[in-house]
């Protein structure tokens, strides 16, 4: 029960540092709504529904990329990581409260995202909010790893999108296949079995990650 | 409750440390001194876990839980306030009575009033004493302090005094400072650094 206490403690706090500074979700929103709205003028009227579906997806990911980059910068820029790794609490129970955290931000960015994307190309099926769904916590438990190691670098700007976008290329390829396939069921497995695996592997190297 | 010999700490191809041995036992007072570059910090964030020796041995006996650490940077969110800091940190650290403990050290550190202020409105003597109050909050077995007078007024830095000088019987400490002077009638041991 400490370790969900921790978890539930650490990602209270991101919330609320977020609900004071307000410099992630607004640049979420804004940066995914635009980006619809360019897309929906530059995709033909007769484009396929492949082509708007993963216009959808390039939309999200870099949304969450966004997203990301911001994700340990009170940690950075306060030097707090110290902190958290000086206390008793397991050390993974940072990266599950900070993924937890990315997984409401992106939850929110996407309850204005969907409803956009119906308005400008499709309408929005049950199989596209379950491969959302399934690849937000892909997304946020790679993605929350790969900031925390970013984040040491002097180049983290750089190096988060080099190291995420390339283990994100199986998200889109399950968010894409579930959102036009005549079987999504094939795709939304893959994506769960994607966040499964992934969330294994980063949950057990994040102490790796914040030690030096 | 830290041993360590032939401690070597490299950043790259840079030497930071080398050589360095001590030891220090419960009620240890340890005074660590040197120039600036000479490796205090470095030395500090190894005793306290943060980070890990190139070469040499060196072994912890405390628990993390059990470790109060004050570095150059106060630790706490800006844009949360004292409480809240310090009620993140008694969460994590899973102290007993935590209101009761906190309100006590803040109260002693002259925070009380200021509370409910973000701690990005405080001046840097008042996040000073706002980490050391972090520190002190789980009643460490061990304390690693780097400048602790750093940005405290005489106010504060007689507070700082009053509280070593009332653990000093109940916990060791590995402190580094450039004004040895101040507390060198604490320590018990002393590590000079080139």
């Amino acid at each position: 029960m400490t370790y969900f206490s921790d978890v539930a403690a650490l990602a209270r706090k991101d919330l609320l540092l977020e609900l004071r500074a307000r410099d992630t979700l607004p640049a979420m929103l804004l940066f995914v709504v635009s980006t619809l709205v360019v897309f929906h003028f530059v995709l033909p009227a007769d484009s396929s529904d492949l082509a708007a579906a993963g216009l959808l997806w390039v939309a999200l990911l870099f949304t969450a990329l966004l997203g990301l980059s911001r994700s340990f910068a009170a940690e950075r820029e306060q030097g707090v990581i110290d902190g958290l790794v000086l206390a008793p609490s397991d050390r993974s129970a940072i990266w599950v409260g900070k993924a937890v955290s990315i997984l409401a931000f992106l939850v929110l960015a996407e309850v204005i995202a969907l409803p956009a994307y119906a308005l400008f190309f499709r309408p929005v099926g049950g199989a596209l909010v379950a491969g959302v769904a399934l690849a937000d916590v892909g997304i946020a438990a790679v993605g929350t790893l790969l900031a925390a190691m970013a984040t040491a670098s002097r180049a983290r700007e750089l190096l988060l999108p080099l190291l995420f976008l390339p283990l994100a290329i199986p998200i889109v390829v399950g968010g894409v296949g579930a959102s036009v396939a005549d079987d999504p069921a094939r795709y939304l497995g893959f994506l769960g079995l994607y966040d499964a695996l992934f969330a294994i592997i980063c949950w057990a190297s994040f102490e790796y990650v914040v030690t030096e | 409750m830290i041993h360590a010999r032939a401690l070597e700490k490299r950043y790259g191809d840079k030497p930071i440390l080398r050589g360095v041995e001590l030891d220090v036992g419960t009620h240890d007072f340890l005074l660590v001194t040197g120039p600036n570059g000479s490796g205090k910090t470095t030395l500090l964030r190894l005793c306290a876990g943060l980070a890990a020796p190139t070469r040499g041995e060196l072994e912890i006996s405390v628990e993390r839980g059990r470790l109060g650490y004050v570095g150059h940077e106060p630790l706490v969110y800006r844009e949360l306030t004292a409480l809240e800091n310090l009620e993140l940190y008694g969460r994590l650290y899973r102290v007993p009575e935590r209101r009761e403990r906190i309100g006590m050290l803040l109260e002693r550190f002259g925070l009380w009033d200021a509370r409910h202020a973000r701690a990005g409105s405080f001046s840097r003597g008042m996040l000073q004493r706002l980490a050391l109050s972090r520190a002190l909050l789980h009643e460490p077995e061990l304390l690693i302090l780097d400048e602790p007078y750093s940005g405290l007024d005489n106010e504060g830095a007689a507070l700082l005094d009053r509280e070593l000088a009332a653990r000093t019987d109940d916990a060791a400490f590995v402190v580094a400072t450039h004004d040895p002077q101040r507390i060198e009638r604490f320590a018990s041991a002393r590590l000079s650094l080139a």
